[in-house]
């Protein structure tokens, strides 16, 4: 704990406020009441129980990390005690008061207050606007800016309450929601996973103000599955499994690894794949490739150059929304470049091909975004599949669905990414999101790309899955094949990639092979470029280091 | 209390029971209403379901009315299972009579084997022109094809209205705003009756749009447009090209369906013409589910609630509007039916925790 020698601020609090009297933060205390206490929660949704008998408690003062895969539970239990969601069965009681908030309103009014993953801010509106809409009976008036800037400085929040929230960075928007939680004086504030969309400066940034708030009384419930965050951080974890809560641990008192295993329930299959490489010839080249804005606040290339050769991964750090999802449009052919020459597929200019005809010259595709977008979510697996293969694979005839090859190919995606599902007439949108992105990620990897463009192939998926993913995407590289990674997780870049390079503000720094880069470095960048991209518009950015 | 809960898949069983249900619910409400109405429920459902199936001449009249019915219905449910939404179909219907009958009417009294199926071809390429309107200016100018299609439609109706009341008018008419009946007319396949080929058209286009659905790969790109229109951006299927593929298909039966109506039992062109035909076909796409085999059965039973409710409203002197009431009773039920496809009610007892949440919330204060 980082209580000592941080005064209280200025911050208007509930006068009744429970704390212990005049103690100065030294941990979890024993003798009083916990702040937040679960015993038995269970909560089911149509075929899956997504909590079962949860029983865990939140001290005073404290931060608790609560971990588990994806699908394990950790967001319902949370929606739980926000309001959003009722239980089943079980109680909660906060500060030793029964506690079951019928709503969101009634969980802020009694002092829980939840930061979203995504954020729910409105781009057109001002800072202040977003805040006064967060909460009951406010005006965006001078007195609210007011308390605004009281409150971002005392805790170290650079914010301007007069910016449109539009023109603002991802983690500056972490920031406008951070503010209006503190506003109204949480007791507890609960984050999912907060640190996502976040450079590691930004991220250490954030864990400041978490440890001041922790030191002003504040109790943080905070969703993770970054291990190395997690023990830095939290006094205590309840690691989620299925639903239940299998091991509560002192996050810093474990490794990493023991934690993963308890999230997993069971050994973690050998990590770190590397492999010498051969490197061939140029299979993508980008010139100078543009593409303008799509909306008043979406962001544009500035003329990216980079090369993929076959054999080698590249990857491509950068925070969330610099530009990936607007380069992925434009190598996938969703949206169209400039000119042919802006993207070349084995020496082929291919810049105003439409996304089938590169998929033919073996430019294929994984996108993020896994529902309605990289899959048809109401439809079967194999048609799932003859979505994006149905050319490279022949899976259509003169115009006529092969249905038994199609079906074919959804089950050799199942049996070679072990894919757990019922067979080809499955629904995709009953796979869960693990499954799910095995399926997706094979069907682009057995229609034998010569160039992969993959994002956050990972995102979402358990640590087994995970591991299989990247085994094969070592393997279809060591196979010939150009792989350019995008992700925002920078241990899966430095885990599978050669060269990595960043993507700030829609332009792209050169790669540098991954053994001369730290994430120190590489986070100074991804946070940099952004910085001050306004000033240096005309200015094409340096690699930032060497 | 009875809670909706999403289904993690659609329920197939009660896919195919839905209508099954949503028909016996209408049954049930239309006997309520015409009971209401004074009148023997049970006789009335007699009369509007049984009554046109005893004579060839019922059996026929239902023919006649399902055949455009289930021909535009057909284009339309191809169209909405791409997201394409054309409620125009009765524009199209209409100028496809139109251009199709006017040539008719040029080269009179001249007469051959070639006429009708000329006819045909140039009713088929007017609705499809007037379709391609709504198609140009959504796939240039992002237009919402639902409203210039259906404002497109009163242009038609008023276009052969103008048409049959000037230049198209026949000379010895005796000025009725109506043209010369035309020179040829459609074969009838039940000799006696006014049940023509078109009705064998439309049993066409059933198989050719379930052969377009279930076996095409274009039918495939449809329905993904339909279901997620940024997948079809990401698999590389031109949402332009789907568009106007989708307001083509349903305005070309559309057009082809009015000539038939024109060419068959009308035997000329009048302004009362439409008839609302393109209106109906809409409830019958949904009706069938979108699904051609669905189709063919929605237009048929519609056909028969038709004809039987015009039995019904002689024989009883019913209100015609009870009739139209009726048929909306059965698109009302099967919209509602088929939410029990992707969800499930749940009876669950009443929670007592909102008191407790108050003393919470009344504790923090």
């Amino acid at each position: 704990m980082v209580a000592e020698g941080l005064g209280r601020t200025g911050l208007p609090r509930s006068p009744d406020r429970q704390r212990a009297p005049g103690a100065p933060g030294d941990g979890p205390a024993s003798g009083t009441p916990p702040l937040l206490a679960l015993a038995g929660i269970s909560k089911r949704f149509p075929g899956v129980l997504a909590n079962d008998a949860v029983t865990f408690t939140v001290a005073e003062r404290e931060i608790h990390a609560l971990l588990g895969e994806n699908g394990a539970g950790k967001s319902t239990l949370v929606k739980l005690i926000y309001g959003l969601l009722r239980p089943d069965a079980g109680r909660m009681s906060l500060a030793g008061k029964p506690y079951a908030p019928a709503s969101p309103a009634e969980a802020r009014a009694t002092g829980v207050a939840m930061i979203f993953q995504h954020f729910s801010l409105f781009e057109a509106l001002t800072v202040a606007e977003n805040i006064a809409l967060g909460i009951a009976h406010q005006r965006a008036d001078r007195r609210l800016r007011e308390r605004i800037d009281e409150v971002s400085a005392a805790y170290g929040l650079k914010l301007d309450a007069t910016r449109q929230v539009g023109t603002l960075s991802v983690g500056e928007r972490q920031r406008v929601e951070i503010v209006r939680c503190l506003l109204q004086a949480p007791r507890l504030m609960i984050m999912d996973e907060p640190t996502s969309v976040l450079t590691p400066q930004e991220a250490e940034a954030l864990f400041a103000t978490l440890r001041r708030l922790v030191a002003e009384g504040c109790s943080i419930l905070y969703i993770s599955h970054k291990l190395e965050e997690v023990r830095a951080l939290a006094d205590r974890a309840t690691i989620l499994r299925a639903g239940r809560v299998v091991a509560s641990c002192e996050p810093a008192r474990a490794s990493a690894r023991q934690i993963a295993e308890l999230m997993l329930g069971g050994t973690l299959p050998p990590s770190k794949l590397r492999r010498a490489t051969s490197v061939g010839p140029v299979r993508l080249r980008l010139n100078g490739l543009c593409l303008g804005k799509e909306d008043q606040f979406g962001v544009g290339l500035a003329g990216i150059d980079l090369e993929v050769r076959a054999g080698e991964i590249v990857g491509l750090a950068g925070v969330a929304g610099n530009g990936q999802a607007e380069l992925m449009d434009a190598l996938s052919g969703e949206r169209l470049a400039g000119t042919a020459k802006a993207i070349e597929i084995d020496g082929t200019a291919a810049g105003l091909l439409p996304p089938a005809e590169r998929r033919l010259l073996g430019l294929c595709a994984v996108r993020e975004e896994r529902l309605a977008h990289a899959s048809l979510p109401a439809m079967t697996l194999w048609e799932n599949g003859l979505m994006t293969a149905h050319g490279r694979l022949a899976l259509s005839r003169h115009g006529l669905i092969d249905k038994p090859r199609a079906r074919g190919f959804a089950r050799r995606i199942a049996r070679e990414f072990e894919v757990r599902a019922g067979g080809s007439e499955t629904a995709a949108q009953s796979l869960s999101g693990g499954n799910l992105q095995k399926f997706l990620v094979g069907r682009e990897l057995l229609q034998n790309p010569a160039v992969l463009v993959v994002a956050q192939p990972t995102w979402g998926v358990d640590i087994g899955a995970a591991a299989t993913i990247h085994a094969r995407l070592l393997g279809l590289a060591k196979d010939g094949a150009a792989v350019l990674l995008i992700s925002q997780d920078l241990d899966e870049l430095f885990a599978i990639a050669d060269r990595i390079a960043v993507i700030a503000q829609g332009r792209l720094s050169r790669p540098q092979p991954v053994d001369r880069i730290t994430v120190a470095s590489l986070g100074l960048s991804m946070g940099g470029l952004s910085q001050e991209s306004v000033a240096a518009a005309e200015i094409r950015p340096e690699p930032a280091h060497g | 209390m009875v809670r909706l809960e999403p289904r993690l898949v659609p329920s197939r069983a009660v896919g195919y029971l839905a209508p099954i249900i949503a028909i016996a619910l209408a049954f049930a409400a239309g006997m309520a209403l015409f009971a209401a109405l004074g009148r023997p429920p049970l006789e009335a459902m007699q009369l509007i379901f049984l009554e046109p199936l005893r004579s060839l001449r019922g059996i026929s009249e239902i023919l006649v009315k399902a055949t455009p019915l289930i021909l535009i219905a057909i284009g339309l449910g191809v169209g909405f299972r791409a997201g394409v939404w054309n409620i125009g179909a009765e524009g199209q219907f209409t100028v496809g009579a139109l251009m199709g009958g006017s040539l008719a009417l040029a080269v009179y009294p001249v007469t051959g084997w070639w006429l009708l199926p000329l006819m045909a071809l140039l009713g088929i390429a007017g609705g499809m022109l007037w379709a391609a309107i709504p198609a140009f200016l959504r796939t240039r100018c992002n237009t919402n094809e639902i409203l210039v299609s259906l404002l497109l439609s009163y242009v038609a109706v008023l276009l052969l209205s103008t048409l049959t009341h000037g230049p198209l008018r026949d000379p010895d008419g005796l000025n009725f705003p109506e043209s010369r009946l035309f020179q040829t007319a459609l074969p009838v396949i039940i000799p006696g009756t006014r049940a023509h080929v078109g009705f064998l058209v439309a049993l066409a286009a059933v198989a050719l749009a379930w052969l377009l659905l279930e076996h095409q790969l274009l039918g495939f790109k449809l329905k993904v447009l339909g279901q997620a229109p940024r997948a079809a951006r990401f698999a590389g299927f031109a949402e332009p090209r789907l568009v106007w593929f989708s307001l083509l298909l349903s305005g070309g039966c559309a057009g082809l369906a009015g000539l038939l109506e024109a060419a068959g039992p009308v035997g000329q062109l009048v302004p009362a013409l439409p008839a609302g035909y393109g209106f109906a076909a809409i409830v019958v796409a949904f009706l069938g589910r979108l699904e051609p085999l669905g189709i063919l059965v929605a237009g048929l039973l519609l056909a028969l609630i038709s004809i039987g409710g015009e039995m019904a409203q002689i024989a009883m002197s019913l209100p015609s509007a009870s009739i139209a009431t009726f048929q909306g009773m059965f698109l009302f039920f099967m919209l509602a039916a088929d939410v029990f496809v992707n969800y499930r009610p749940r009876w669950q007892p009443r929670r007592d925790s909102a008191p407790l949440a108050r003393s919470a919330a009344a504790a923090a204060e």
